[in-house]
C-alpha cells in the first residue's frame, strides 16, 4: 500500500517522497513507541525485565548459574554477541551438572514474541503452554526482555 | 521516484522535520500509529494530500509493511 502511496504523491507534486517499506510491524517489533488506542492495554514490552542475565553458549552451568542467582534469577537468555536469542534456560537447566556447557541443557530456539504483543495474549499462552517466562525479542531476533508470567497477571489485576 | 528507506532513516529523517503519513484505513491507525504520524488513508491520497501535507518538506508514507 505505502509504495502506490508514494507514486502518487509524486504525481501530485511531492518531490521528496520516502517510503518505509519495513512499516508499522517493523517499528513496532523493535519496540519502538506509538500513539493509539492500544496503549491503553499493557503490552509485552512495558512488563519485560530487560536486567534478566545472558550468557554464551560455551559457558559453564556453574558460572551462569551463580550469576543468575546472584542477581536474584531462576533463569537466564542463552544469546551472542548480537544478543541474538539462541536459548533459554529456566531452573531445571540450571540445576544441571555445573560443569556442563550450557548449549548442552539449553532450551534451544525457545518461542519468542514481539514487545507490541498485549499482556492479555501473553497471559493466555502462557497459561495455555504452562511456561513462567518468554523471551521477548526484536523482529531480527535480538533480545528485548524476559517476560515472567508472575508479572502479566500482577499487571493483568492492577489493571481491573 | 519513492525512495526506500528503513528504520534508522526514518528517525533520522524526522528529527530533521520529514512529515510521516500513515496510509492504512482509521481503525488500524487509530488502535496504533507511529508518534506524530499524520493519517492519510491512500484513497484520500488524490482529494486531501494537498491539503494536509506541506510540499517543500520530506514525506514519508508507511503501511503495516512490504505488502
Amino acid at each position: 500500500m505505502s509504495p502506490r502511496a508514494a507514486w502518487r504523491l509524486e504525481t501530485l507534486g511531492f518531490s521528496n517522497v520516502y517510503d518505509y517499506v519495513d512499516g508499522k510491524n517493523d517499528w513496532m517489533a523493535a519496540g519502538l513507541p506509538t500513539e493509539g488506542t492500544n496503549n491503553l492495554e499493557p503490552r509485552a514490552a512495558d512488563l519485560a525485565r530487560k536486567d534478566v542475565p545472558t550468557c554464551g553458549l560455551t559457558e559453564k552451568v556453574g558460572d551462569v548459574k551463580a550469576r543468575a542467582t546472584a542477581a536474584g534469577w531462576d533463569a537466564a537468555v542463552v544469546i551472542n554477541d548480537e544478543r541474538v536469542v539462541f536459548g533459554l534456560l529456566r531452573s531445571k537447566e540450571l540445576n544441571s551438572s555445573p560443569e556442563e556447557l550450557i548449549e548442552k541443557v539449553m532450551r534451544p530456539a525457545p518461542s519468542t514474541f514481539r514487545p507490541f504483543v498485549s499482556a492479555h495474549e501473553m497471559l493466555h499462552f502462557m497459561a495455555d503452554h504452562k511456561v513462567e517466562n518468554a523471551p521477548i525479542t526484536t523482529s531480527d531476533g535480538r533480545l528485548f526482555g524476559l517476560l515472567l508470567q508472575k508479572d502479566v497477571i500482577a499487571a493483568m489485576e492492577k489493571k481491573s | 521516484m519513492p525512495q526506500e528507506i528503513h528504520r534508522e532513516e526514518v528517525r533520522r529523517l524526522v528529527a530533521e522535520g520529514a512529515q510521516l503519513v500513515e496510509v492504512l484505513p482509521s481503525p488500524e491507525y487509530e488502535e496504533d500509529h507511529l508518534p506524530g504520524a499524520i493519517h492519510l488513508p491512500l484513497k484520500k491520497i488524490d482529494s486531501r494530500a494537498r491539503d494536509v501535507l506541506d510540499r517543500n518538506r520530506a514525506v514519508i508514507v508507511y503501511c503495516w509493511d512490504v505488502a
